[in-house]
């Protein structure tokens, strides 16, 4: 197998007396879809934080396109090339949808590219819904809305990995459908992609591998093709019992 | 050597200083002991209550000017004739003043955001001392002169060493005041302040009261500050009230310790004694004159939070071992009076047609439940669909748009937390809030608060004893009664978060409730810690508790649920019993997703 | 009083409620951005002008040493810190900004005799020495305590101010000064005489909103900045750090308290301790705004100024009574209409 892009192994995260994440280990290879699948409250959203940095791990080690990070920071991990999609999406409400986009490239800029513009056009052509809504303010903008800017927004970074924390969450099946269809595409432009999702048929779909994640630990990997018809995926979401 | 005998041996040092110590030194601790009252009512405010106040200064200026106004000025108009005749009633006057004052600023600002109420009491303190030094009649910037001596029962206070211990009697009798204070019912409504506002005000506590209680509390100490610093240097002026003193008393606070009442006298002496020795090696140093010590302050304050925010006392009580002082057995009381129970079956809560929207977006769409009494109620539903919006309109952080909630058949919508809990309806939180310094036992006896009736006054003199025995004996029963005794008197903090989450509930069931609303209980919990809080809540539900539970953990919820409903995008989309809902193919999909 | 005397009074009143404007500016941005109530904020007024009138004065302004003090202090924790994470290019940018700038600021003014330059390089080298101090202030004091409340923030706002007088009164001493005027002209204006330092002070506070107008609405750091204020989590996940984002407001902060400062001192005596009541001016007009909104801040900063221009006609002994006390029916109306006790953090 080729280096992976993303190599997570044995990483633990508390909070306080609580631990979130007992010695997950996850690998991201180039151009791959990997999804993290998990019913609420299994640590999916904290292994996104913790792999970028916003939150500490305890134990176990992060290697992001080789290199070993130690004291992860959010900065640094950006201006390597991660771009992460919050499960919240923190957008800059009351600045406008091109501010919003112009702002994912404040690292890029930083580090002294200045092809922003097209970036921005090639987000309004995949998104051609933000093209129409470029002047309007954030926080006017549908749930659908919001979270193909804050998908767009991290797109305008051109990260190398993408980090997308429930980008089903609280849509509408239609809408959930046309954001699936855009992640399956940017993996033709070489962009891996580690999807968190609650949604796990949707996500399996579009994934080439998958891991499903209860309270704190992988319970299940494989190919996402084993596990669409994995009754234990089914399991570990409603409690049907006898998990093992 | 324990506490206690740390005390005596302070104590028996005060009581001889006057007669082993030059004058100078006694000087200085009368001044100890003035800065150390104001600084105590700082503890209070920023350390207990997580308020804070730079125009401390100026409340001691209320004290001093009152006083001397009122017992130099001849032809006192007839209303204040009274009080001009005896320092003592100058003090009450001063006293009401204060309190008036600090009432007002109290009320313009307590309701807003934490740093309103400092910004606000720095206005008042610039703007007070520009008041004292342009008013014809308090003598302008020359201040006052010629205040009479004090005089207790016939004995004149003329001399620095009888005042000595007038002002340490007053600094100790406040200890013991505050300690009282915060050894009761009304202390710990206060102390839950830390605990958060949502918290505070779903166990009945009136959050604005028990602010406003120790800001005015803080004012009064200060008052009595100035009273006795008027009659100690016979004369006033404006100097030591302005914005600039009304720091250094804070620093003092924070400095010593803002969470503990000797806090306050460590600071005031370790603040007063630093000041002096600046004052006269810092020119010598500096080639130059000036009050430099305020750098020194300044740093050493910035050093303080950055490395010991909590000051310094606790760095000093480690140094005596622990001892006498911490509770170790709850007295006997006769029973609280009980709220009649439910009989099994009644409904307690009903959401009828609950509609909730945040600007655009509809967080609650037409939601309806029902919970009875002698069943556990399960809402469960995808990350996103509404479940947490529910509970904070059920319980009252929230109002729902439209439709109805009831309690026991009375509307409840729009009603305050602490007026929902009245009625008999306790709550848990998703991220446990109990306040980790305290023992367990006043933790859950917060949850009793609004069993208990006697207010601040009883409270300072320890005269709501008998209430108080019943308070926490109740509180014991609690925690008997889900199995915590063991850990009684331990610290909630030290606890292992399995334990911390049925305390929670120890402190919902202190409230006398019928209906149980736990958001998330078994979030974090390990497999043993699970399985005792299901059990416990089994136990209570053949107690003919009703309980409403928002939850996640599917296997929680299935084994333990007398009815389950399913929300997904605001709405219900299921309801019925586990088997039901489990095997019903819009869950399914609600849960796992389709995208065809 | 007749209409010579309200003109003349509203005059002043504008004039000072411009530089309160700028201040209330400054204080909204600040809070916005790192949740610190910047109360040394007047340090750097009086800061400002003290450090120009030290130039004309022929003196080495005391603030030299702080920033050398400081810079040596940043110097060394932020090094130290790089080495440990082996970022060596980053102990140069480190050592450069703070020691290398610093001595090189110092040597010119030591060696340059400040007192015979023109008066623009005199203005540009007193904010040379003083808009540092900022960054550096951030970095030592707030930067370790990001995460605390805004309580505890404020506490070392005001710790910070006590320090900043203490040591106003060592590099200045007891007595003000006053700057050479930018401009000696005057003007007749119908009655009214306006003299050319007023104009300058409105003019170059009004360029000086509109600039800073541009820079939030137009330029990417600018727009990192609102980010940041807007959604601090956000912020980060474009690679804005908080910490950048600190220094920067406090930057700009300072640099127009020294600004203001620079400004004012031709038609106020300036003393060590001024700058507390001139901010703390500012402060009322960023209260009126809520702390949130630039415009009525900055509006209700204007108001101030007038006030207190006309207070002190009518009853001149009471005018900082009259300012200060404007705030409780500020907060009294921002009271009644909060409807939730707010919760903090």
């Amino acid at each position: 197998m080729e280096q992976p892009i993303l190599d997570v192994s044995d990483l633990c995260v508390s909070y306080g007396k609580v631990e979130a994440l007992h010695h997950v280990s996850i690998k991201v290879c180039p151009g791959q879809i990997v999804t993290v699948i998990g019913p609420n409250g299994a640590g999916k959203t904290t292994l996104l934080g913790a792999v970028m940095g916003l939150l500490p791990h305890t134990r176990g080690r992060v290697e992001f396109l080789g290199t070993a990070q130690r004291d992860i920071e959010v900065e640094r991990m950006v201006a390597a090339g991660a771009g992460l999609v919050p499960e919240k999406r923190e957008l800059f409400g009351e600045m406008s949808v091109e501010d919003n986009l112009l702002l994912g490239a404040f690292m890029r800029r930083r580090m002294g590219f200045r092809d922003e513009r097209e970036t921005m056009e090639q987000v309004y052509a995949t998104f051609p819904r933000l093209g129409e809504r470029r002047g309007q303010r954030a926080s006017t903008l549908s749930g659908g809305e919001r979270q193909m800017l804050a998908v767009g927004r991290a797109l305008m970074g051109k990260p190398k990995l993408l980090l997308l924390d429930e980008p089903s969450l609280g849509l509408a099946p239609l809408i959930v459908r046309e954001i699936f269809h855009i992640v399956a595409a940017l993996k033709k432009t070489g962009v891996a992609v580690l999807l968190v999702e609650q949604n796990a048929r949707a996500a399996l779909q579009i994934a080439d591998y998958g891991y499903v994640l209860e309270t704190g630990e992988i319970a299940l990997e494989g190919p996402s093709d084993d596990l669409e018809d994995d009754p234990r995926v089914i399991e570990s979401y409603l409690g049907l019992g006898g998990k093992h | 050597m324990g506490p206690r005998v740390v005390l005596a041996v302070f104590l028996a040092f005060l009581a001889l200083g006057p007669a082993i110590l030059p004058e100078f030194y006694v000087t200085l601790l009368n001044y100890i002991g003035l800065y150390g009252l104001v600084a105590l009512g700082l503890v209070l405010l920023t350390g207990v209550g997580g308020l804070t106040s730079f125009g401390q200064a100026a409340f001691v200026g209320v004290g001093a000017y009152t006083t001397a106004y009122l017992t130099t000025t001849q032809d006192l108009p007839a209303a204040l004739a009274l009080f001009g005749s005896s320092p003592w009633l100058a003090l009450a006057a001063g006293l009401l003043v204060t309190a008036a004052v600090a009432w007002l600023l109290g009320a313009v600002t307590l309701r807003l955001s934490g740093h309103y109420l400092p910004l606000g009491t720095i206005a008042w303190g610039i703007s007070l001392y520009f008041l004292f030094g342009n008013l014809g009649f308090l003598g302008g910037y020359t201040g006052i002169t010629g205040v009479p001596a004090l005089s207790l029962f016939g004995f004149e206070l003329a001399d620095t060493h009888h005042f000595y211990y007038l002002i340490w009697a007053a600094l100790l009798g406040a200890i013991w005041l505050t300690g009282n204070l915060l050894d009761s019912r009304e202390g710990r409504a206060i102390r839950a302040l830390k605990g958060g506002t949502i918290m505070a005000e779903s166990m009945g506590v009136d959050t604005a009261r028990s602010k406003m209680v120790v800001f005015v509390i803080a004012a009064l100490y200060a008052c009595v500050s100035g009273w006795l610093y008027a009659h100690l240097q016979r004369f006033v002026n404006p100097t030591p009230f302005g914005l600039q003193i009304g720091i250094e008393y804070l620093f003092m606070a924070v400095i010593g310790g803002a969470a503990h009442v000797w806090g306050a006298v460590v600071g005031a002496s370790l603040v007063t004694l630093l000041k002096q020795w600046l004052q006269d090696w810092l020119p010598e140093v500096l080639g130059t004159t000036g009050n430099f010590e305020i750098i020194v302050f300044g740093l050493l304050m910035i050093f303080v939070l950055h490395r010991a925010r909590d000051g310094l006392w606790p760095l000093l009580a480690k140094l005596v071992p622990e001892g006498a002082g911490e509770r170790t057995a709850v007295p006997a009381a006769e029973p609280l009076s009980r709220r009649a129970p439910a009989p099994a079956g009644t409904v307690l809560l009903e959401a009828v047609d609950v509609v909730k929207e945040f600007g655009g977006l509809v967080a609650n769409d037409r939601m309806s439940i029902t919970v009875k009494a002698g069943e556990i109620m399960a809402l469960i539903g995808p990350n996103g669909a509404g479940k947490s919006t529910m509970f904070n309109l059920v319980s009252g952080v929230t109002e729902p748009t439209s439709g109805e909630v009831r309690y026991c058949g009375e509307r409840i919508d729009g009603l305050e937390a602490r007026r929902i809990a009245q009625r008999g309806m306790g709550r848990t939180f998703q991220h446990v809030r109990l306040l980790p310094a305290m023992s367990v036992l006043e933790n859950v006896a917060i949850g009793a608060h609004l069993r208990g009736r006697r207010g601040v006054a009883a409270a300072v003199l320890h005269a709501e004893r008998a209430e108080e025995a019943r308070l926490l004996a109740e509180a014991a029963r609690q925690i008997e009664r889900v199995g915590l005794a063991e850990h009684m008197f331990a610290q909630a903090g030290s606890l292992a978060l399995g334990k911390q989450r049925i305390v929670e509930i120890a402190r919902a069931l202190a409230g006398d409730p019928n209906l149980l609303l736990l958001d998330e209980p078994a979030a974090g919990l390990r497999y043993l810690e699970k399985q005792a809080l299901a059990e416990l809540l089994r136990k209570l539900r053949g107690e003919g508790m009703g309980i409403l539970l928002v939850e996640h953990d599917m296997d929680f919820v299935m084994g333990l649920a007398d009815r389950v409903a399913v929300m997904e995008f605001g709405q219900k989309i299921a309801e019925g019993v586990p088997e039901e809902v489990q095997n019903d193919p819009g869950v399914i999909e609600a849960y796992l997703g389709g995208v065809d | 009083m007749d209409l010579q005397i309200a003109l003349l009074l509203g005059q002043d009143g504008i004039v000072n409620g411009a530089v309160y404007a700028l201040l209330a500016l400054a204080l909204v941005l600040v809070f916005a951005v790192t949740r610190v109530i910047f109360i040394p904020q007047g340090e750097f007024v009086a800061f400002g002008a003290l450090t120009l009138a030290s130039f004309q004065a022929g003196k080495t302004p005391g603030t030299l040493w702080l920033l050398i003090g400081m810079g040596v202090a940043v110097a060394a924790i932020d090094s130290f810190s790089a080495w440990q994470s082996r970022r060596p290019r980053r102990i140069l940018q480190v050592v450069g900004w703070n020691l290398a700038y610093p001595l090189l600021v110092g040597a010119a003014i030591r060696y340059g005799a400040p007192q015979e330059w023109p008066l623009a390089l005199q203005v540009l080298f007193a904010m040379a020495v003083v808009v540092p101090l900022g960054p550096m202030i951030y970095r030592l004091a707030y930067q370790p305590l990001a995460e605390a409340s805004v309580l505890v923030l404020l506490i070392v706002s005001v710790a910070i101010h006590m320090a900043l007088v203490g040591l106003g009164l060592l590099f200045f001493g007891a007595e003000g000064s006053r700057t050479t005027p930018f401009s000696d002209a005057s003007f007749q204006l119908g009655d009214l005489m306006v003299n050319g330092q007023s104009l300058w002070v409105v003019a170059a506070s009004a360029a000086l909103i509109v600039v800073l107008y541009v820079f939030f609405e137009r330029t990417l750091y600018g727009k990192a900045l609102r980010a940041t204020a807007i959604n601090r989590t956000g912020a980060r996940l474009m690679g804005i750090s908080t910490t950048m984002a600190g220094k920067l407001s406090f930057l700009l902060a300072v640099g127009i308290g020294a600004l203001s400062g620079i400004l004012i001192a031709p038609i106020t005596t300036v003393y060590y301790d001024t700058g507390f009541l001139i901010g703390l001016k500012g402060f009322v007009g960023a209260i009126v705004g809520g702390m949130a909104s630039y415009p009525v801040a900055a509006a209700g900063a204007v108001l101030v100024g007038l006030l207190e221009s006309f207070s002190s006609f009518w009853a001149s002994a009471f005018k900082e009574v009259i300012v200060f006390t404007m705030i409780i029916p500020v907060l009294v109306w921002r009271s009644l209409t909060t409807h939730h006790v707010e919760e903090d953090e």
